[in-house]
């Protein structure tokens, strides 16, 4: 039975109720005193430093005499100006990156969820052990996978298909280090697991005898999982593709790893401006632009596909 | 249609997903190779002849070991600082109505919907703008901020699927409200409460991001990695990852056994 | 255990009410509960009887009024300081204990030290003792269902509440439950308060029932009293199926009251009528449907005299084993519904074939007629 929060009640005739126990008022407070320092923590260390940046972003200064608040808003379009092409290559690489997870880890987690029998529980430790190792470990590990001299350029080559990657501008100079597919592809490998475990929650989920009742109903395998299987996975797919997009858009180890200069992302023009330039405002312009940018996106994302109970 | 063609289609599922799981697993497997490797140079990318020299000796390059300990460390208290306030506010969402539930969920939402580098950075303003010094607990206060989220997310949905006539029974059963914590709704919950320790601890341990922003000179484990790939990258780093990858999987599966088995009594 | 030999009233509760927001789930309420007994709170589901129940436990706090235990008013107290215990909807057995803590639990938290030989009895009362070891996920539904009796039980409550204790059995199991719960109660002379939408189960094992619909209590009473004189439509619905027929007074001098529903006459003895039945005006007639005799229409002249008598065609006959279920349209009423022991088969009485219904007046019941007509005919299908 639920128990709604009595807001503005009218105060009750006396005589019908008498004033609420000690104890249930003292019950009432217990949910504030479980959130006070918590709340507290978040207010101060993530609320707080947002109004920081806010007002940082319209600051002129410099590190030597300081920084004043001018309301300098031409800082944003500068900012745009300056770094759009890094902007939109985040948001190519994180969205390329998202949908190789996807159809990377759609096969793996129906794999896990419905085909593995006995192996179901080996499998999640396989997907879930490269956690453990330094995920920059990892990352570094990809510059063997794809130096110059490695497998991967060598199959490529002796394919001749890194000769058509050149040309889409995927590769460069018949190599994949240091081009965008060396990023994506670091990007994709990073981000794979938070695609896998929603999408094997949603669809272990799914209750097998579905899948025999489509089929007794005239649905071939693939009508199946077209109009079956995959519908309810969404709220799985909704999940993993945010849990992949978001941090990828704002990630710039690949890039610094895997990439040149000509594959910074804007992830790696914030860490420059914050950490070497010291230019505070252009930072905290660019982390409220990408901020918003992602933001306005998760929110249209949300409302379109119709699963807005995430959290 | 030959039968090795109908074989693939009716297996296409299952090796897209081990191919899925050879791309995932294939690093690790680089990882451990090279950390029996001699390199030549300062970089150790390149496979020249197998050796132990880095296994017998893990802590031989400067800092590394003292790197890792301080990672550790600081994975340990954040661990326990996230796991508090988030079980906390965990069952306050759970288990209670209250007036701004709604504003408190975003709060919780926002850390995890936000990309990293804008919380390190706006987080590194802040303690500019306090003039705090960089170190040992601004690279804490980050790490809880940012574990705080994940915690409550896991022990809520343990709570919320808990049938609260669990606890009414426990009162009925005349516990006191303290009693009906510690002997029902704690116990039951805590695998919630543990996922969301481990997941913190991990969080912790493995972030770069974020200590980037808030460390100053502190060096954790993560960022002596990052450093050394611009520097070079001594044999030590794969074998502390090889080790850790091995702890962890020794870990998982000795849990499993003896889940198995007391499932199994 | 020693049966508590105590008599009086248990339970008293005065004027209890429970309101969330502009819903008022319970309406002011006065209820004793005697001694020792068996009582029912029966109605379907929403009715207000679990937040009754949980009013007594203290698991829910009286918008008004008062719980009072052997004459101690317990409104302000905790459930955890009440000397009552519950069975709750599902059993909220506690998974991470076995079958042996979930009993312990009530004597370890009063600080009992040495609680082996209470809950080994306790097991054995209720047939559990070799499963003692077990975890709560480990048993069967309906060993699950005893551990939660034994677990409060054990803690000897002055009253042991029930909710919906067997609504997770099956049928077989449920019949087999109630013969069990039956004779826990009896043996340990403890008064139960169980709430139940099964109108069966509750006729079954208690002495006392009472029927709730909308917040309210509709009627009060042993089980063949409720079935045999119900006083509300609502009651006369719920409770096993009834036929009633709306039919006008025509006098009300003699000890029968004289009635006319289309053409047809019919009597009804006074003392059966909890309506006053005025001249002129409406009244209902109740008639149970196994109450109901069927004579081929060519067999009229057999029927005695003194008997109230209606025509009509049977329009479905079922046959269910025991006997035999008809549905009859008549100008008086349409749909009545009659159950004739399966005995001597009348192979005459099928679908289409012209029938007189008769039985006994003193086997009716009389109604006020301002009730609706149909109250507690859903209720009794979507509470089980």
């Amino acid at each position: 039975m639920t128990d709604p929060t009595p807001t503005g009640l009218p105060p009750a005739a006396p005589a019908l109720a008498p004033a609420p126990h000690p104890a249930a008022r003292r019950k009432k407070l217990v949910p504030y005193w479980l959130l006070l320092p918590g709340i507290l923590w978040l207010l101060v260390f993530f609320a707080a430093p947002l109004v920081y940046q806010a007002s940082t972003s319209v600051q002129t200064g410099s590190v030597e005499e300081g920084f004043q608040v001018t309301w300098h808003f031409a800082t944003y379009w500068d900012a745009l100006g300056e770094y759009y092409p890094q902007f939109l290559r985040s948001v190519g690489y994180a969205a390329t990156a998202t949908a190789l997870c996807l159809a990377l880890g759609y096969p793996l987690a129906y794999l896990i969820a419905f085909k593995a029998g006995r192996w179901r529980n080996l499998l999640m430790v396989l997907v879930i052990a490269p956690f453990f190792t330094s995920f920059l470990i990892r990352t570094l590990a990809w510059k063997t996978i794809l130096s110059d001299g490695g497998p991967v350029v060598s199959a490529l080559g002796s394919l001749h298909v890194l000769g058509l990657t050149d040309a889409l501008g995927v590769t460069e100079g018949h190599r994949v280090l240091a081009t965008p597919l060396a990023v994506v592809c670091g990007l994709t490998y990073n981000f794979l697991p938070f695609m896998i475990l929603p999408l094997y929650t949603s669809l272990e989920r799914i209750d097998g005898r579905l899948h025999e009742a489509a089929g007794d109903l005239y649905a071939r395998p693939l009508t199946t999982f077209r109009k079956v299987t995959f519908p309810l996975s969404m709220p799985g797919v909704v999940a993993g593709t945010l849990l992949t997009f978001i941090p990828a858009a704002g990630d710039y180890i690949n890039a610094e790893l895997l990439g040149s200069t000509d594959q910074k992302m804007i992830g790696n023009v914030i860490q420059s401006q914050f950490l070497r330039v010291l230019d505070y405002p252009t930072a905290a312009a660019l982390s409220f632009i990408l901020m918003a940018a992602i933001l306005a996106m998760v929110t249209l994302y949300i409302r379109k596909s119709g699963t807005e109970e995430l959290v | 249609m030959t039968s090795p063609v109908r074989w693939l289609r009716r297996n296409l599922v299952v090796i897209a997903g081990l191919g899925t799981l050879a791309y995932l697993i294939l690093p690790n497997v680089i990882v451990t190779v090279f950390s029996f490797n001699k390199p030549n140079g300062r970089f150790n990318y390149e496979w020249q002849r197998f050796s132990t020299d880095a296994w017998t000796d893990p802590c031989g390059v400067a800092d590394l070991c003292g790197s890792l300990s301080l990672s550790l460390r600081i994975a340990v208290w954040a661990t326990l600082g996230a796991t508090v306030l988030g079980t906390m506010i965990a069952f306050a969402l759970a288990r209670h109505r209250f007036r701004a539930r709604s504003s408190v969920s975003t709060l919780i939402f926002l850390p995890m919907a936000m990309p990293e580098v804008v919380m390190a950075a706006s987080l590194a303003t802040l303690f500019l703008n306090m003039g705090v010094s960089f170190g040992f607990w601004t690279i804490l206060i980050a790490h809880i901020t940012f574990c705080l989220s994940f915690v409550v997310t896991a022990v809520k949905a343990r709570v919320m699927s808990m049938d609260p006539r669990l606890e009414q029974a426990a009162q009925d059963l005349y516990a006191t409200p303290l009693q009906t914590f510690l002997r029902v709704t704690l116990p039951i919950a805590a695998p919630g409460i543990v996922a969301g320790a481990l997941l913190s601890f991990a969080l912790s341990f493995d972030d770069f991001i974020i200590t980037n922003f808030n460390a100053g000179s502190t060096v954790t484990f993560p960022m002596y990695v990052w450093g050394s790939a611009q520097r070079g990258t001594p044999v030590q780093i794969n074998v502390i990852g090889t080790a850790m990858f091995a702890v962890a999987v020794l870990c998982v599966l000795v849990a499993q056994l003896v889940g198995g088995r007391r499932k199994r009594s | 255990m020693t049966a508590i030999a105590t008599t009086g009233t248990d339970v008293r509760l005065t004027g209890i009410s429970k309101t969330y927001g502009s819903f008022t789930a319970v309406h002011p309420l006065d209820l004793s509960v005697p001694a020792g007994s068996f009582f029912a709170l029966l109605g379907a589901s929403g009715c207000g009887k679990t937040t009754t129940l949980r009013m007594i436990a203290g698991l829910e706090d009286p918008t008004s009024g008062t719980v009072e235990l052997a004459g101690r008013d317990v409104t302000a107290l905790p459930p955890y300081k009440r000397p009552v215990n519950t069975v709750f909807q599902s059993y909220a057995l506690f998974p991470h204990l076995d079958i042996y803590e979930n009993v312990a639990f009530g004597l370890r938290r009063r600080g009992v030290k040495s609680v082996k030989k209470q809950v080994d009895d306790m097991l054995e009362l209720v047939q559990l003792g070799d499963l003692a070891r077990r975890k709560p996920q480990q048993l069967s539904g309906g060993q699950q269902q005893r551990v939660a009796v034994a677990r409060a039980l054990i803690n000897h409550p002055q009253v042991l509440l029930l909710d919906e204790p067997l609504g997770a059995l099956d049928l077989k199991l449920r019949r087999q439950m109630q013969l069990e719960l039956k004779r826990i109660q009896t043996e340990v002379g403890i008064t139960f308060i169980h709430v139940t939408h099964d109108q069966e189960e509750a006729m079954t094992m208690a002495d006392t029932v009472a029927v709730m619909n909308a917040g309210r209590v509709e009627q009060l009473g042993a089980p063949a009293e409720l079935y045999e004189t119900p006083r509300t439509t609502f009651v006369a619905n719920f409770l096993g199926t009834s036929n009633l027929i709306a039919a006008d007074v025509l006098d009300t001098s003699g000890d029968d009251i004289l009635l006319r529903a289309c053409d047809t006459k019919l009597a009804l003895p006074a003392t059966r009528c909890t309506a006053t039945a005025r001249t002129g005006e409406k009244l209902l007639v109740g008639i149970r449907p196994e109450k109901i005799t069927l004579t081929h229409a060519d067999d009229a002249a057999s029927v005695p005299d003194g008997r109230n008598r209606i025509t009509g065609r049977i329009t479905q006959a079922g046959f269910i084993g025991v006997s035999t279920q008809y549905l009859v349209d008549s100008p008086v009423a349409p749909g009545l519904s009659v159950y004739a022991q399966n005995i001597e088969r009348d192979a005459r009485l099928a679908p289409g074939a012209e029938v007189v219904l008769h039985w006994n007046p003193g086997h009716g019941f009389g109604l006020d007629a301002a009730q609706s007509i149909e109250a507690g005919t859903d209720a009794g299908e979507a509470g089980t």
